[in-house]
């Protein structure tokens, strides 16, 4: 129980294979460290002395759990101990049903590692497998414990040999262990004492290699990123502020810095930096719950990712090469949808690919499967349903890091490895240029929204061949403009022969998604005005829409698709299934632009 | 950071987390130092609002002040106060002051099987109305889904086994035995039809923190917590049959910090004031599995 509010807490998470002995080493550090209540020792002994069984430490934790009445020194779930350096708190203690996916629970809040092997047994598939995860989950301090030496008479070359074989597992999956320690927890070598019996073991002992462990300094160096979790705007409170909130997870940012959210790629500047009950800061880092509002207001969700402009950006792309470990009960299969929870993101994604397995046994990567079977830890490709922005492991793991969500329940989790390219990514890249670059208007969107009295809006109307588009698209015309709107009717012709002369009229795929990204770019340039633009073109897909959307801002555009029946995958806005009163579908889609407030209802 | 800024955070991320995620969510402030602080918490998080409804059981045996303060706070701070109770027990007088049932039996009965009605919408609840500064039957019957509450690992032995996010069934029943993974920041926020998720954002809160921040932060307690020259204070509030102050001189929160740094109360368990766990053999763990905070 903490005593005063100095000293310095560690959480620390104690693997390794059943049996090697993590309990023995726990209530070994207990007594040893002299955090257990006064007689506890000495009445577990006569316990086992009454009941004629040999005394083991592991049957302190178990006896330890009748005291949570009385004073805290354990519970089942975290035990807790002191060496003259720190407490530390050992979460998620040995001893659970169901230990791996406490296992990871635990060793994701924890600083540091210990990883218990048998030096009878030797390295076994969960020795193994626990390095890996623990890897993955991004321990950064891990010390080996080779454990019941006693068993094998305190033999160096038994301590060595394991030594070099899970140095060489260690150093495959690039992990750089703090040290190997051998010990026997029965008789407390090397635990917090030296003893004679490893008289050839000139390192530190288990508590020194535990008080030699640093807290990790908050990623202040990094690239800002905060996933932004909600935008505030409580007016029914009488309060005006818009407050971007979210945690920060990496890097700085102050008042006046331009921020950039990923993945619409939406710029504004930092106007204040918004706290409650405390003096207004002028800057948040790493490891700060935080919420700001911008000198511009954006139309922004949870979901994005806040940057910096000027640091490197986040990836945003839909296609992923991951490391992931799979917990559910049922493998994880192709052609099959499952939630991809990655900071304030939640996206449906589906197994691409199982590029291999490492087999734990044996550690060496399988040839490709069709499915990932619980407690595998596999390579994999992912595709989601939209494009997210994240960081690959190697350049800011907090925002690589993903779970994978099934039936209401996380089942696994992992790390992205890299970007991969999905069919939007050399739009999205000149995007993320032409933006960075972008030459801002001095008259902002709102005011232009407020003296127009309508919101900049992308109209596609789209359907089959002769089902009506361009005569619809001109009544509509028509009749904003007689309600005294702002609005044009841009034919694809108008760009074909023009701003796309230089390119085949004709097409295979790849120019087809050129013109299109034309369209749209001009499309981009003319909603700066502010105003209503309705094209029309033929048979639009979702992925054409996906295009047009990572030219624009997704936001703007609404899509409408004239005619009986749909004859693609696209998700339309609005679907008029004849042209044979025109007059009702102008009504309609005029319906729509109420509704979402592009245009107002008259009174 | 400080320490504090540090549990601050947590607790700020979590909150907003879960305000996010759930559309029916509800906080459960049972007017005690914690709750009081997760309030604080969440005044935090939103930057001095509250945007969800406060829920409290009122079993009409609770101590005056604590009802007093309640009332007074939602005013001050425009909370949406709701209180639930279990009307029919109370008009049956099925409780332990009224020496109709045993002690554990009345916590069943005056918070449990409150907290279950008035949490899935088929119990009364009370809203309290700012211009009138009464309290009116609330018309919105929708159950909550996502139910935060004040508990802390270091309490006694079956909080610490709580995840941040912990699910509940349609009977309220928390299985402890397979309990989801939680890591990475990412949380239980799915949840079938008909159950909900119960949100602990001041899980590694210890209760020394907890008065180090109501000092901190300057947050208004009830007078109860402190000696008022008998030698006594009460350490964890309940209803008055039930709850036993302890001996103490602490008269100010400094006092308390004070006494409970310098070890004095490490060999009391904090609710040795409370009776009824002493009926369920030392633990809150059967009350706690059928939906009890």
């Amino acid at each position: 129980m903490e005593k005063s509010a100095e000293r310095e807490k560690m959480n620390i998470v104690i693997a390794g294979h059943v049996d090697h002995g993590k309990s023995t080493v726990v209530g070994r550090l207990l007594v040893d460290t002299g955090s257990l209540p006064q007689g506890k020792l000495e009445q577990v002994k006569a316990l086992c002395a009454r009941t004629s069984k040999p005394f083991e430490y592991a049957f302190l934790i178990d006896a330890l759990k009748d005291e949570q009445s009385q004073g805290i020194t354990i519970d089942s779930s975290r035990v807790f101990f002191k060496t003259t350096r720190r407490d530390y708190i050992i979460i998620d203690a040995p001893g659970h049903i169901e230990f791996l996916k406490n296992m990871v629970t635990g060793a994701s809040r924890a600083e540091a590692a210990l990883l218990v092997i048998d030096a009878q047994e030797g390295v076994q598939e969960n020795s193994r497998r626990h390095g890996y995860m623990l890897s993955m989950l991004g321990i950064r301090q891990l010390a080996v414990v080779v454990n019941k030496m006693d068993l094998v008479a305190y033999r160096k070359d038994v301590f060595d040999a394991i030594t070099a074989e899970y140095a060489a597992f260690l150093k495959n999956i690039n992990v750089a262990p703090t040290g190997f320690i051998p010990v026997s927890g029965i008789n407390g070598d090397m635990l917090s004492t030296r003893t004679a019996a490893l008289a050839w073991y000139a390192g530190p002992t288990v508590v020194e290699t535990l008080d030699a462990f640093t807290k990790e300094p908050a990623p202040i160096d990094k690239p800002f990123r905060m996933p932004v979790q909600d935008v505030y705007k409580f007016t029914n409170f009488g309060d005006s502020r818009r407050i971007v909130a979210g945690h920060v997870e990496t890097g700085r940012l102050g008042v006046g810095d331009e921020v950039v959210f990923y993945p619409s790629g939406k710029r504004s500047t930092v106007r204040t930096i918004e706290t409650f009950n405390a003096p207004q800061p002028q800057g948040v880092a790493a490891g700060q719950a935080a919420g700001f509002t911008l000198s511009e207001q954006l139309y922004i969700t949870r979901g994005e990712l806040a940057a910096r402009a000027g640091e490197t950006r986040p990836r945003v792309t839909s296609r992923l090469r991951v490391s992931l470990f799979w917990l559910g009960r049922e493998p994880m299969v192709k052609n099959k949808s499952y939630f991809l929870k990655l900071g304030t993101v939640k996206v449906p994604v589906k197994l691409e690919d199982v590029v291999s397995c490492i087999d734990a046994s044996n550690l060496n990567a399988t040839e490709a499967r069709e499915r990932v079977e619980r407690h595998d830890v596999a390579e994999c490709v992912l595709k989601a349903s939209k494009a997210f922005a994240f960081d690959p492991m190697d350049e800011v793991a907090v925002t690589s890091r993903f779970v994978i969500v099934d039936n209401y329940e996380i089942r696994g989790g992992g790390i992205i490895r890299e970007a991969l390219n999905d069919q939007q990514t050399w739009v999205r890249e000149k995007r993320f240029v032409r933006d960075a670059k972008w030459e801002q208007s001095g008259i902002s969107q709102e005011q232009r929204a407020e003296k127009y009295n309508q919101k900049a809006t992308l109209l596609l109307i789209t359907g089959c061949k002769d089902a009506g588009k361009k005569p619809l698209a001109r009544r509509l015309e028509a009749r904003l403009f007689a309600d005294g709107k702002i609005v044009i009717f841009l034919g694809i012709a108008n760009v074909l022969y023009g701003v796309d002369a230089d390119m085949p009229a004709h097409a295979d795929a790849k120019s087809r998604s050129e013109h299109l990204r034309r369209l749209a770019e001009i499309a981009h340039i003319m909603l700066q005005v502010g105003v209503i633009l309705i094209v029309t073109a033929i048979e639009l897909t979702q992925d054409d829409v996906q295009l047009v959307k990572t030219v624009v801002n997704p936001d703007v555009l609404q899509v409408v698709w004239l005619g009986e029946s749909i004859t693609t995958d696209i998700d339309c806005d609005l679907h008029l299934p004849n042209f044979d009163d025109p007059e009702a579908c102008v009504d309609q889609i005029k319906a729509l632009l109420q509704e979402k407030g592009i245009i107002y209802k008259p009174w | 950071m400080d320490h504090l800024d540090h549990l601050e955070t947590i607790s700020v991320r979590i909150l907003r987390e879960a305000y996010a995620s759930f559309k029916s969510l509800c906080m459960l402030w049972s007017i005690g130092k914690d709750s009081t602080v997760m309030l604080w918490l969440a005044r935090k998080a939103f930057f001095g609002h509250v945007p969800f409804p406060l829920v409290h059981i009122d079993t009409h045996f609770k101590i005056p002040e604590m009802i007093e303060y309640r009332d007074r706070l939602a005013a001050e701070w425009k909370l949406m106060m709701i209180y639930g109770e279990n009307t029919e027990a109370l008009a049956q007088k099925q409780t332990f002051p009224d020496k109709a049932v045993d002690r554990l039996t009345c916590c069943r009965l005056l918070k449990s099987e409150a907290l279950k009605a008035t949490l899935n919408g088929t119990g009364p609840r009370f809203r309290f109305n700012h211009d009138k500064k009464c309290y009116e039957p609330d018309p919105n019957p929708e159950p909550y889904t996502g139910v935060i509450a004040g508990v802390r690992a270091d309490e006694e032995g079956s909080r610490s086994k709580e995840r941040y996010f912990s699910p509940r069934d349609r009977e309220n029943v928390w299985d402890l035995g397979d309990q989801p993974p939680e890591f990475w920041n990412q949380f239980k926020t799915d949840f079938a039809p008909g159950t909900h998720v119960r949100i602990h954002p001041l899980l590694d809160w210890t209760e020394l923190n907890i008065w180090e921040y109501i000092k901190r932060e300057g947050i208004p307690t009830v007078s109860l917590y402190y000696n008022q020259g008998e030698g006594t204070r009460y350490r964890s509030l309940g209803c008055y049959p039930c709850t036993f102050p302890i001996e103490s001189n602490a008269r100010t929160v400094d006092e308390i910090i004070e006494e409970l740094r310098s070890g004095a109360l490490s060999n009391i368990a904090e609710r040795s004031g409370r009776a009824q766990d002493k009926d369920d053999g030392g633990g809150l763990e059967t009350l706690r599995r059928e939906g009890y905070m």
